[in-house]
């Protein structure tokens, strides 16, 4: 693994650019924060296919609805938090229903834009647009996915919700097969517990599995990038392995990847499960990697909640 | 309901489409969009539900629509080249259908499915379960914004076609619209239309107590919208082709006119009460109602 670190945000500006000639159908709209969401090169170098709308999110998804039942392939970028709450009615009656070819960029997730504090901080967005029938979610684990993220959602016919971080964060996946929605990649074969991590916390999972390896722990690990449609064959075939499953996301333990997971799991193979994520609380201001620690999102906590789902298993026998 | 008004006596659309007497091809569409108000009416009463207010405000101007100003090929709904109509207002969506039948997308008897279960007609408008409906509405205040996006488009794909959006007050009443309303004098998009259904009643009651809109066409200068130089009889055909001509001659985009309606059109007791924005035409109203609907239907049929 390279030590290299680049930010999502900045993967996904250069792959818009990457990506305007093999698809002359795809737009971009952004909502007065293209300097931020990294937008705003395209938009220089492709004025015709930009359109800057304002702080007006609900209204830009739907000019791209708009715009989608006419041929074209819109991109909408603005910060996660807005995507999924101020535009939740138009993601939902307008593209979701509707089954449009819009690609909603939700930057800035999670805890990203830590030091803003609560108000930009998005850690119900993957409940909510996992909600909605037709949606496909991905949570890129790196700068690498990024691209092919984008690129897999272009050739789509329907909705897609990528979810992007702020903050430079571990390239992972360079030189390795590209992100494929709908696929879980596996990172690490492993017997003993199986850790499904999606997004920033991938770098911290990687970790912690050659860690608790160290120790003995043999670590079933998991990225699943893409929420929905879960690749269910794989995380079945690695909890009926393991019998337990830890999940790991950078988001409320309400309704995202951990929610996902259950849901599957519950049906097809109930396991003993923990989640790492925000428990039921808003989190603060603060410096990315602390914060994230402080509310359980860390290296530290994946080991800790591992060893401890496997020390409960052992007891409860 | 064993028969609708407008299968009894189908005019076949060719015939209005091809009349080039304007005066006659106006009371054709006069005509028609009473027959369309009857069938609504029927239709309403028999299910038991939908709306009858906003949908009997919007018969003239959709008719008109439908057989004179846009260019669509019902046998070919997905025609890149078509021009597109936004419902924004979707619980009219009986008069859509009632017009859209008329005019060839789909049967006329099909209509008393509505609202059924596997009906292709849903209780708002749905664009992948009916042929030749643009957009699926129903929560207000997404057309201006949709509209744009397709007059956008339009403009991106070197299209000539006309993006038609219409709305109510309630639909002005959410923020979004003027979201939209905003956004569009920054794009200035070519043919994209706004047309008001502006019947000023809302669910609840007159817009003046539930949200006044008014000074409404000064609220479309300040935004930089070309706007229609007076306000035009909804009902009247005649004038909803003069509004046509003028938008027609316009090349400062947007375009908005507003249209005086009245909510629950050609039934007395009905006309500008808000109760009947949705509540369900009773036997009792249905047989006092429909007669007054058939007697103009009469002396639109003498003006033929």
């Amino acid at each position: 693994m390279t030590k290299q670190e680049i930010a999502m945000r900045e993967a996904f500006g250069r792959s818009l650019l990457d990506l305007a000639d093999k698809f002359p159908e795809m737009v971009v709209l952004d909502a007065d924060v293209s300097s931020s969401t990294k937008t705003l090169e395209f938009g220089k170098n492709h004025p015709q296919r930009s359109f800057n709308v304002g702080v007006a999110e609900a209204n830009m998804v739907d000019i791209a609805g708009g715009m989608a039942t006419c041929g074209l392939k819109p991109v909408i970028s603005t910060f996660s938090i807005f995507v999924a709450l101020k535009c939740t009615d138009q993601i939902r009656n307008v593209v979701c229903y509707n089954n449009l070819p819009v690609i909603l960029v939700g930057g800035y997730a999670g805890l990203s834009d830590s030091f803003d504090g609560t108000s930009h901080q998005s850690v119900a967005d993957l409940a909510i647009l996992r909600s909605m029938p037709n949606m496909v979610v991905v949570v890129p684990g790196d700068a690498t996915e990024v691209h092919h993220a984008l690129e897999q959602s272009l050739d789509r016919d329907g909705p897609t919700f990528i979810r992007l971080s702020r903050n430079p964060t571990p390239v992972l996946f360079e030189n390795q097969p590209p992100l494929e929605i709908g696929k879980i990649r596996r990172l690490r074969d492993g017997s003993d517990i199986t850790i499904g991590v999606c997004g920033v916390p991938t770098f911290m999972a990687v970790d912690a599995a050659e860690q608790l390896a160290s120790e003995g722990i043999s670590v079933d690990l998991l990225e699943i990038s893409t929420l929905k449609p879960l690749d269910t064959e794989t995380l079945v075939e690695s909890v009926s392995k393991t019998g337990k499953i830890l999940t790991v996301e950078e988001h409320s333990v309400y309704g995202g990847l951990g929610s996902a997971v259950a849901e599957v799991l519950a049906r097809k193979c109930p396991a003993k499960m923990d989640y790492i994520g925000l428990e039921d609380t808003f989190a603060e201001s603060g410096p990315y990697t602390e914060l994230l620690a402080k509310y359980g999102i860390s290296q530290r906590s994946i080991e800790q909640k591992a060893k401890a789902l496997l020390a409960c298993l052992r007891n409860c026998k | 309901m064993d028969v609708l008004e407008s299968e009894k006596n189908h005019i076949k659309p060719d015939d209005i489409l091809a009349q080039t007497d304007i005066k006659t091809k106006a009371a054709m569409m006069q005509y028609l969009a009473q027959q369309c108000r009857i069938d609504v009416f029927d239709v309403l009463h028999e299910k038991g539900t939908g709306h009858w207010g906003g949908a009997a405000s919007a018969a003239e101007l959709l008719t008109t629509l439908y057989f004179h100003m846009m260019n669509v090929r019902p046998e070919q709904p997905d025609w890149p080249d078509r021009d597109r109509l936004v419902l924004s207002k979707g619980h009219a969506s009986c008069m859509l259908y009632s017009v859209m039948a008329n005019r060839g997308y789909f049967p006329i008897k099909e209509m008393s499915t509505f609202r059924d279960l596997n009906s292709r007609l849903q209780g708002h408008p749905c664009m992948n379960k009916t042929p030749g409906v643009e957009m699926s509405t129903g929560a207000l205040g997404h057309g201006v914004s949709v509209g744009l996006g397709m007059a956008l488009a339009a403009e991106l794909s070197k299209k000539s076609y006309w993006s038609f959006v219409i709305v109510g007050e309630g639909c002005l009443n959410e923020g979004q619209s003027w979201e939209g309303i905003m956004a569009a004098a920054k794009f200035k998009p070519r043919r994209l239309v706004l047309m008001v259904d502006y019947n000023r009643v809302q669910l609840d009651g007159p817009c003046d107590e539930i949200m006044p809109l008014d000074p409404l066409p000064e609220k479309f200068s300040a935004f930089n919208w070309s706007l229609a130089p007076k306000v035009y009889d909804g009902h009247n055909v005649d004038e909803i082709i003069e509004s046509w001509q003028w938008i027609y001659k316009q090349d400062n985009w947007p375009v908005a006119v507003i249209y005086q309606t009245h909510k629950g059109k050609g039934v007395s007791f009905m006309e500008d009460n808000h109760k009947w924005h949705g509540a369900l035409i009773d036997d009792e109203s249905y047989a006092k109602g429909r007669p007054e609907l058939l007697v103009r239907l009469k002396e639109l049929e003498a003006q033929l």
